[in-house]
């Protein structure tokens, strides 16, 4: 921007006027980003991928589908036979979804294993998880247009969860509804909410990368970055690394979509939605299983050495599923433990695993039906997961002994605080 | 403040200025609410049933074809309704059973107005799925009444809740014997 040859001067007129060059200069070309990022940080970028790829093939499928009980799931069927690219487009979205939930269930491990909600990102933490609510509302809605059994039930199932709040809940399911059951005026407002949520889900991705560019990214050792040595410009550095890691990924996108488009998928939902028979055995989409789990481990609950039932089962499972989530807002202040990075808890790692290990079992639980040993592992399962958050967290931040933090980010490599091969190839760095 | 001062009683000349340009600010508050209110409310309500999905709220069904220990399904208002031509044992068997082993309490006599007719919305009252036990050979639970496959929630002869997380009964739509042999559902 020398404003020499005509393609700069008009850049320089522009700018003057909306300042999105200089804008972009900042953020996507200067933005200093820790130098000791590792793969785990790719996985921000790919659900920002993820998230355009399934606007753009959402818009183009919405220019063929038909949301009406009458016609719904045989204009998707007319997609998947008709269609140009129909079945592709249908394919990439529909495994999109999975792709998105499993990019993002990773960034919000990743944020997990490295105190990335801590201080000072706790507004960075919550905008994340205002888009994953908002992505499980847009999943929903959007499983449901199909119009296939699975559809119709999971819709069903999860409408009727707001009539187990007191008093209104029947009023309000009603509302949701439009009528007395899951029918046409509920299919077409889910409709038109699938399609507004995303750009709403566009608009909070905004705010959370203005937080994150404010407080600036976490990295591996969870320590700030102590000046410009600490860091090195987004690009190329990171545009690089986040083009490689893209390239991965689609190829393991293009895996399901090309080979395996309805793995992810129930067969129950190729039959169109019949009102007066339910199928065996509902599931929702594998990313909701553990809540689902969570949804129905709960037994009424009973004051003690009484038979008064102080919440009913399925209150309190409701209260549970969205406590499960709710929990996560106050994980800052939860997390007691000044040190950000696993790294440097010898303690509260192994806890982090088994958190992990506790949230593929309650999904594991979740896709299996409500009965025998399953009951028994889902209400341990959701028990620690509770504990967890509201009891291991607080005392582990309080009692553990973290190792040492480094001095800064550069130390461990130019000072040999790191390994000492590490050490040796860094020191001719430390002349330059 | 000003607020604090004028309830102090100190409102002098400029104080009572004050005094007014908060009743205003208030008043515009007020108004502002009430007129948000006034076209949220339009749009919340639209969102309500509509009136040809409410005109659909009644129907009839003829009783005279539904053998004794049949179970027949209709639908009313886009939910089933589980009509049930009881025989004498599931009546004897549903009088029979304790108040205290029901997790919601009601009597046979208050589950049918006609012992022989039990007439109630087939949809489970945990989350919504329809319980097995309509058809031959269908599942019916340690009761003999019904049995919700999706998490497992047990009804008896009387549709009355026994095991499970559903809370409560199945429930019982309005419903009249115009005659002997039609009932009016709604």
């Amino acid at each position: 921007m020398n404003g020499t040859s005509a393609q700069d001067r008009i850049v320089k007129w522009i700018d003057q006027r909306l300042p999105v060059f200089t804008f972009m200069e900042h953020e996507l070309r200067e933005y200093p980003t820790p130098k000791n990022l590792s793969y785990w940080w790719n996985f921000g970028s790919l659900a920002g991928f993820v998230l355009v790829v399934m606007i753009v093939t959402g818009v183009v499928l919405a220019m063929q589908y038909t949301p009406h009980v009458d016609y719904a799931f045989s204009s998707v069927e007319r997609i998947m036979r008709d269609v140009n690219y129909g079945w592709l487009l249908r394919y990439i979205h529909m495994n999109g979804g999975t792709m998105f939930f499993a990019v993002v269930y990773i960034h919000i491990f990743r944020g997990l294993y490295y105190g990335s909600y801590k201080p000072p990102r706790e507004v960075l933490w919550w905008l994340g998880l205002i888009i994953f609510l908002l992505m499980m509302a847009t999943a929903f809605m959007g499983y449901v247009l199909p119009w296939g059994q699975m559809s119709f039930w999971g819709a069903t199932v999860i409408t009727n969860l707001f009539s187990a709040i007191p008093w209104v809940g029947d009023n309000i399911v009603t509302w949701l509804w439009g009528g007395f059951s899951v029918d046409n005026p509920t299919l077409n407002r889910f409709f038109s909410l699938h399609y507004l949520l995303p750009f709403v889900i566009v608009g909070v991705v905004v705010l959370h990368l203005v937080a994150l560019h404010a407080v600036r990214s976490n990295n591996p050792l969870g320590i700030e970055m102590k000046g410009p040595q600490d860091s090195i410009p987004f690009h190329p550095y990171y545009t690089v690394k986040d083009y490689f890691g893209l390239g991965v990924f689609m190829i393991v996108f293009a895996l399901f979509v090309f080979f395996a488009p309805n793995f992810f998928g129930e067969p129950d939902n190729y039959i169109q939605a019949n009102p007066l028979v339910t199928p065996p055995h509902i599931v929702p989409e594998w990313y909701f299983l553990p809540f689902y789990a969570i949804l129905r481990a709960t037994p009424d609950i009973v004051i003690p050495f009484t038979n008064v039932i102080l919440i009913e089962a399925k209150l309190a499972g409701v209260i549970a599923m969205f406590g499960s989530i709710v929990l996560l807002f106050f994980l800052p202040w939860l997390d007691t433990s000044p040190v950000r990075s696993a790294r440097f808890r010898p303690v509260y790692k192994y806890f982090f695993w088994l958190f992990l290990v506790d949230a593929v079992v309650l999904g594991w639980v979740g896709g299996n039906p409500p009965e025998g040993m399953f009951i028994v592992i889902g209400r341990i399962a959701t028990a620690y997961y509770f504990l967890h958050l509201l009891i291991l967290m607080p005392l582990i931040g309080r009692f553990e002994r973290p190792r040492p933090l480094p001095q800064s980010i550069s130390e461990p490599v130019l000072k040999g605080g790191g390994r000492a091969a590490a050490s040796a190839s860094a020191k001719p760095m430390e002349k330059a | 403040m000003a607020n604090s001062k004028a309830a102090t009683g100190e409102a002098g000349a400029h104080g009572a200025g004050e005094t007014r340009r908060d009743f205003l600010m208030l008043a515009t508050g007020a108004v502002g609410a009430i007129g948000v209110g006034a076209v949220i409310w339009p749009l919340i309500d639209s969102m309500n049933p509509a009136a040809d999905v409410l005109a659909l709220a009644s129907i009839e069904v003829d009783l005279a074809p539904v053998q004794v220990g049949q179970r027949i399904t209709v639908k009313w208002r886009g939910k089933p309704v589980f009509i049930d031509h009881r025989t004498p044992q599931q009546i004897e068997e549903s009088r029979k059973t304790p108040m205290s082993e029901l997790k919601d309490p009601a009597t046979d006599e208050q589950r049918a107005k006609k012992p022989e007719w039990l007439i109630m919305v087939g949809v489970c009252t945990h989350l919504g799925c329809i319980p097995l036990g309509q058809k031959q050979g269908d599942p019916r639970g340690p009761y003999g009444g019904w049995f919700c496959p999706c998490h497992g929630s047990v009804y008896d002869t009387a549709g009355r809740i026994r095991q499970g997380p559903a809370p409560r009964n199945l429930v019982l739509p309005d419903y009249a014997f115009l005659d002997n042999n039609r009932v009016k559902i709604g």
